[in-house]
């Protein structure tokens, strides 16, 4: 943002004044609430798409931990498809490709779906790399002392997989909700929809834009701070030996 | 109707239009890629130094791409500074200046991660063999740092390759602009299932292109990985 | 305690073999209830995989292992039955690193063998007092040190009551001045009568401890005798071999 400012402050300044005293703040007042109601939309829908990708992330890391038949192969290029493309090819193929041979979705599954797609793999991942750094030992001593499989998970491996993947859901979730930028392609009234609504109709660009860039700091800032906080947590409370 | 959906692809040259606009997603991808190592491994070594104003002024800058969505700073820099700045500017433009300073700061946050991971005792164990700390940069701690950086550095390129697409929403003719034209002919020629079968081969494309260089990624990692 | 005549467990030719090559040769063994047997030998003879495959973490090829008068080695064996019986104590403290001390002795007794909570917890507290590490009950694993973290590992094992004891090479990772505080626990262990098989390097120790000692190589158990006839007049080259190495000034000796 500073350098946005930066940048187009020395060419405001020889256009018409400077960028602050040249805004309407008329504009802020009037355009806000819409900016707030696009930045709910678009943190339900990540919610609802955090949640759902982390069931499906949880799933397909068990998965493939467990090596079970015929399911692990098909995670594996579930991954790898929903991993190596991005997630606006994949909104217009479900929003504008399918409909085309029968399937249709309203605009919000088309964009959960799209979501949980996407970050299911992503969350996947995470748990996986969890999973995997419970070392054999644990295994064994768990085992040693008689629990049985689910207890062994349930007590042993789950507990710390989970710690030690927790930074990465965070990452993943601060990543699901900059990807929900993208939801204005299926006609969701996000705030990117707002802005660009707001840029097409009106001369307003520099506010509609300053009010877009608030707004994301607004919904990723506080997140992204929570992040940091764990971060450092899990690397100081030094899990594992 | 299987069959008629599937037929756009192959009428007139779509296949060529549709490979051209996948070369100038690519291309916004390859230069912006190059300049982003180019950038970022500058800012990278400077943040691995001393200087403690580095240190600030680079964490604030990778803190700030990370926040934003590409797809705001695409709207920044685009209608900023053409509507605001009212520089001369189109899109493509734009978009590799967006995806370098996104590329850049990146970058320099996995160069920075490489060296400051290095551990001391290689330095130390070079100095006790009366190297200079010109031949320890270059013959020890650097060859290390690539090792790596590489695998990072290549994961972050099928990043900015993905991100690429969104630059048909501030109006590139790429790829996905492409696809759209050619569903709208189609359409007009009451092709009804083309837009599915379109943007299956975009999507398609993209893993083609990304796939490989993900598993590259991964093997150099697992390789060099001890 | 001398050991009685009761046959606690029972190993009748075991053959263990990863791929082709073979670990374990046709391994009989009787171990007596009370009894402590000390197993030895050069590292990759099988003494680990030994305690590996009575805890069920290896599967054998063929053979027969007895556990109070029942075939553990048969299918359909419930291994989480049986590993309740079985204490194993292992090289690295293998604690949990996500519970304190407590939480990590009364994970078994109360979810693997469903007793309740409070019984188990007076017991572990009295065992934690006998290895004065009582205070350290609420610590995690993190704030312990190696030996410390071994002896709790030792009480995990002990208060699931198991009928025997299970160790493997605990001392071998351990800085050598915590050595001591781990073999006194075992060594006291020993004194009240729990069957154990030790799997050790500290050959003092061995000595002391065992009321039999086992010397293994190549997968074969080489010779079995009494501590004292084995460590002054071993039978075999093999294991004047084995034990020469722990004498490094004779050695020198030797050679010049």
């Amino acid at each position: 943002m500073t350098l946005f400012l930066s940048v187009s402050n020395q060419m405001d300044l020889i256009n018409e004044g400077t960028i602050l005293i040249g805004m309407d703040y008329l504009f802020f007042a009037k355009y806000a609430p819409l900016y707030y109601e696009g930045a709910l939309l678009a943190l339900n829908i990540a919610a609802i798409s955090v949640i759902l990708s982390i069931m499906v992330g949880l799933c397909c890391a068990c998965i493939h931990y467990y090596k079970v038949p015929l399911l692990k192969p098909s995670v594996s290029i579930y991954i790898e498809l929903s991993r190596n493309t991005p997630l606006l090819v994949q909104l217009f193929f479900l929003y504008f490709g399918l409909p085309k041979m029968g399937i249709r979705f309203e605009s919000e599954s088309c964009a959960i779906i799209a979501l949980t797609f996407l970050g299911g793999s992503y969350m996947s991942e995470a748990f996986r790399s969890g999973l995997e750094s419970i070392g054999k030992l644990q295994l064994e001593s768990g085992l040693s002392i008689g629990l049985n499989k689910i207890q062994l998970m349930r007590y042993v491996v789950l507990p710390q997989a989970f710690a030690i993947a927790l930074p990465a859901i965070g990452a993943n979730i601060i990543f699901l909700i900059k990807e929900t930028s993208m939801l204005s392609v299926v006609a969701l009234e996000d705030p990117m929809f707002v802005a660009k609504d707001l840029i097409g109709m009106n001369s307003d660009t520099k506010e509609a834009l300053l009010l877009l860039v608030v707004t994301y700091i607004v919904m990723i800032l506080p997140l992204s701070l929570i992040l940091t906080f764990i971060e450092k947590k899990v690397r100081h409370a030094g899990y594992g030996h | 109707m299987l069959d008629t959906g599937i037929k756009v692809l192959f009428e007139g040259n779509n296949i060529t239009r549709l490979l051209d606009g996948l070369w100038v997603t690519t291309r916004i991808a390859l230069i912006s890629v190059i300049l982003s190592v180019f950038f970022g491994t500058i800012i990278g070594i400077g943040w691995s130094s001393r200087f403690r104003i580095i240190h600030v002024f680079a964490r604030f800058y990778l803190e700030i791409m990370r926040i934003m969505p590409i797809l705001v700073l695409l709207f920044l820099f685009y209608f900023g500074l053409t509507r605001i700045a009212h520089i001369n500017l189109n899109a493509e433009m734009a978009s590799i200046i967006v995806f370098t300073l996104w590329g850049t700061a990146e970058m320099s946050d996995l160069v920075r991660g490489a060296l400051t991971s290095l551990p001391k005792h290689q330095k130390e164990s070079g100095l006790a063999l009366g190297l200079k700390s010109f031949d320890i940069y270059f013959y020890i701690l650097v060859p290390q740092a690539i090792r790596r950086l590489l695998p990072a550095t290549i994961n972050l390129t099928t990043r900015i390759i993905k991100s690429t697409s969104l630059v048909v929403l501030i109006g590139v003719v790429e790829l996905l602009k492409v696809g759209q034209q050619i569903i709208e002919t189609a359409s007009l020629l009451r092709n009804q299932t083309a837009a599915f079968w379109v943007y299956a081969v975009i999507f398609l494309l993209y893993f083609i292109i990304c796939y490989p260089i993900s598993q590259l990624s991964f093997h150099l990692e697992k390789k060099w990985q001890s | 305690m001398h050991p009685t005549d009761e046959i606690i467990l029972s190993l009748d030719k075991i053959n263990k073999s990863y791929d082709d090559r073979i670990v374990l040769h046709e391994i009989s063994l009787d171990v007596k209830k009370g009894e402590v047997v000390v197993v030895i030998g050069p590292s990759g003879c099988g003494k680990s995989t030994l305690l590996r495959c009575i805890n069920g973490l290896e599967p054998i090829q063929n053979g027969r292992i007895r556990l109070n008068d029942q075939t553990i080695t048969d299918v359909g064996t419930d291994w989480t039955k049986v590993r309740q019986h079985i204490g194993m104590v292992f090289q690295s403290y293998d604690l949990f690193p996500h519970m304190t001390v407590i939480e990590n002795i009364l994970l078994g007794p109360i979810k693997a063998q469903k007793r309740s909570k409070k019984e188990v917890e007076a017991q572990a507290e009295l065992l934690l007092e006998r290895v004065g590490l009582l205070d350290r009950k609420t610590a995690y694993p993190r704030q312990l040190s190696g030996g410390q973290k071994q002896r709790v590992a030792i009480i995990r094992a002990l208060c699931m009551n198991p009928d025997i004891m299970l160790f493997d090479e605990v001392t071998a990772s351990l800085d050598p001045e915590m050595v001591r505080e781990v073999l006194d626990v075992m060594l006291q262990l020993a004194k009240s009568g729990m069957t154990m098989i030790i799997v050790t390097h500290e050959m003092a120790f061995a000595k002391a401890v065992a009321d039999r000692v086992l010397f293994m190589d190549n997968g074969y158990i080489v010779e079995s005798g009494k501590p004292e006839e084995f460590f002054n007049a071993p039978q075999t080259q093999r294991a004047k071999k084995f034990l020469n190495q722990f004498k490094f000034s004779e050695n020198r000796e030797d050679e010049a």
